[in-house]
């Protein structure tokens, strides 16, 4: 069989071939937000949109996130596949209302008479030097509520086909792009293709540890797996995509199989998707596995504005190859 | 007998079965609520009842002025809204009781009833929470081309939420046809509203451009009139109006809200009830004009309560929904 044709795009290019495609195939798709129209958002993720689909389906809006977002609840219940964009993810403070007691509950409390077919996207991730209120990782917030889905892609074939996913989906599905690697190259197949939601991707397999992680932090464990393979550690490097809905069954059996996990994530450790993960793996896998399950997320702090003290806040391919060695007895 | 002639009756090109109607919406309102209070108090119903009885006025003359396909978003005192609209009271008293035959199967209960076939986006249980919902709802109407119209129902509570005021800009830039309507009732729950609402309550709306006005809520012609109005001018294209409905609820703040006077007295809400009455004074014009006389007017009330009372025993009888049912509608 001839290998699919594939061309490499940025992680920018992917998710805006990806709304540019489903624009094309559904006029209810549209984008709502900041400077998201001529400017293509201040990252130039939707540059080229306006010009094609015009400024009724590329609609800039005021500086309201909350107004916006609340008006892209009430547009999905009523006909539209709004995709709403939150230019930082620390400004989701500012939509929780509208996202997590009105989105995420009108198709329950309505007995499932009303729909919300609505796309949140927005960003995560430090070491841009943006300080504490342009740097957080506050997935694990929304991964907590039920009636939302949250996607946290990794590569540019993942935001693309995970996204065209998540604006067919019926269900509102917050979806976070790590805004350190918009300009990150990947290979994406020419044809259309989608990624079902709640389907891990075994990033790197391996045999000796488990490296769960996600979206900023899977580059991170594959440069990590990199470094142990030099210390003859085979570390098998698991992506669940997506953090709700969640799929146990992968991470486990990869757990089961090597007998000792991490779970490195870019949101803050405490009460965090990491705590989830590594709990979901001790419970799956506790009779597999030779050392508890080890946990790496952000600092407990704010985000710092110096570099050196940015840095040592989120996991680094040095410290989560120095945890793994440590793990696996090889310190 | 003079029913031949009264039927066609027209005052203010209203002919008298649409007033006649809406007695009996308003009516209807009312009588729903007292039997969601005996409910309440014979504990039969579940969590809280905040009741509409006062207002009825404000809910039937905004409806009437509307479509079927024309949306609404309510509140927590939403009950006379969803009814306004036409929702049908043995389902809502269904709900209202958590039964698996309510309108959202017992899984949303007072604060949010919700009817896509009567175009209730549902009610809201966060103050000034479905402002952005209905802005959206209005956004669609206007993408489609579907020439709907929206209302936002919210109590003068919802002035202290910044939300609002976000939707009302951005309705007033993209033209939507969505009327916001403040029932102004005077207290946000135990507070009268002078004491959280600052300057002028019609200038926030004219300082986006909305057109802003105020009607007395306790009477539904004057309500009617002007949402007809403002009604048409939204379908029109014309763009977001801002109404204030003055009026009073005549119970507490919820069923339980018994001893109030720390923040109103007896004399005022007797004043409400004896000069003041939606539905009595309404009554009373419609006999003068001629529109029904008082023995038709009447009849209705007992047809009405027969109604709610038949109503309220088939919920009663209903089945609850089994406990499997509690996963089911999280996701679509």
């Amino acid at each position: 069989m001839p290998e699919a044709a594939t061309r490499e795009l940025t992680f920018a290019q992917a998710v805006r071939e990806a709304l540019a495609e489903e624009m094309r195939r559904d006029k209810r798709v549209c984008i709502f937000g900041e400077d998201v129209a001529e400017a293509g958002t201040p990252f130039k993720v939707l540059s080229g949109l306006v010009e094609e689909f015009g400024r009724e389906r590329v609609l800039d809006t005021p500086i309201s996130e909350a107004g916006f977002c609340g008006m892209g609840v009430g547009a999905a219940m009523t006909g539209l596949r709004p995709v709403v964009d939150i230019m930082f993810g620390d400004f989701l403070t500012l939509t929780m209302d509208q996202l997590v007691n009105q989105a995420a509950k009108v198709h329950y409390m309505s007995g499932g008479t009303w729909k919300v077919p609505m796309v949140l996207r927005t960003t995560l991730g430090a070491t841009r030097r943006s300080a504490a209120q342009h740097s957080q990782s506050l997935h694990a917030w929304l991964s907590h509520v039920p009636g939302l889905k949250v996607a946290m892609p990794s590569t540019p074939y993942d935001a693309k086909g995970l996204l065209k996913t998540a604006i067919r989906d019926d269900n509102p599905v917050v979806f976070f792009e790590d805004k350190m690697m918009y300009k990150m190259k990947g290979p994406v197949p020419e044809a259309e293709y989608t990624i079902p939601l709640g389907v891990a991707d075994v990033k790197r397999a391996g045999e000796d540890i488990t490296l769960v992680a996600v979206s900023s932090m899977v580059q991170v464990a594959l440069g990590a797996a990199e470094l142990l393979e030099h210390i003859g550690v085979s570390a098998e490097v698991i992506d669940p995509r997506t953090t709700w809905p969640f799929d146990e069954k992968t991470l486990v059996e990869s757990a089961k199989k090597t007998s000792r996990a991490m779970v490195i994530d870019e949101g803050y450790g405490r009460y965090g998707v990491t705590g989830e993960i590594a709990s979901v793996i001790a419970e799956g896998a506790f009779y597999s596995l030779e050392a508890p399950v080890k946990r790496m997320g952000a600092m407990h702090v704010p985000i710092p504005f110096s570099p050196p003290l940015e840095d040592v806040t989120v996991p680094t391919e040095q410290t989560v190859f120095e945890a793994a060695r440590a793990l696996c007895g090889k310190a | 007998m003079t029913m031949a002639t009264e039927a066609s009756k027209a005052i203010d090109g209203v002919k008298a079965e649409q007033w006649v109607r809406m007695y009996r919406r308003m009516v209807m309102i009312r009588e729903f609520e007292e039997n969601v209070n005996e409910l309440y108090t014979r504990a039969l119903m579940p969590g809280l009842a905040h009741l509409y009885i006062g207002e009825e006025a404000v809910a039937v003359g905004i409806c009437e002025a509307l479509q079927k396909t024309d949306y609404i978003t309510s509140t927590h005192r939403g009950h006379g809204h969803c009814l306004a609209k036409g929702a049908a009271p043995e389902r809502m008293f269904a709900e209202l009781l958590g039964k698996k035959s309510g309108y959202c199967k017992g899984k949303g209960g007072s604060m949010h009833i919700a009817d896509p076939a009567t175009g209730n986006l549902g009610a809201n249980a966060i103050v000034g929470g479905s402002a952005g919902i209905a802005t959206g709802a209005a956004f669609s109407s206007k993408r489609l081309g579907t020439g709907q119209v929206t209302v936002c129902f919210f109590g003068e509570g919802a002035l202290g939420q910044g939300v609002l005021y976000e939707v009302m800009n951005l309705a007033a830039l993209l033209k939507l046809p969505v009327i916001y309507v403040c029932e102004n009732n005077l207290y946000n729950e135990y507070t009268h509203y002078s004491e959280t609402t600052a300057g002028d309550i019609l200038s926030r709306g004219k300082a986006f451009g909305v057109p802003a006005e105020s009607v007395d809520g306790q009477d539904v012609r004057e309500v009617f009139a002007t949402a007809q109005r403002l009604v048409d001018r939204a379908r029109r294209g014309e763009g977001p109006a801002f109404l204030v409905c003055n009026t009073y609820r005549y119970h507490g703040h919820h069923v339980g809200d018994i001893n109030r006077e720390y923040y109103r007295s007896k004399q005022e809400e007797q004043e409400w009830k004896t000069k003041r009455d939606p539905i009595r004074n309404f009554a009373e014009w419609m006999s003068e004009q001629r529109v029904a006389d008082a023995p038709k007017l009447e009849a209705i009330q007992r047809e009405v309560r027969a109604e709610m009372k038949a109503a309220v025993e088939s919920a009663i009888a209903a089945p609850y929904p089994s406990p499997e049912e509690v996963t089911q509608d999280v996701y679509a």
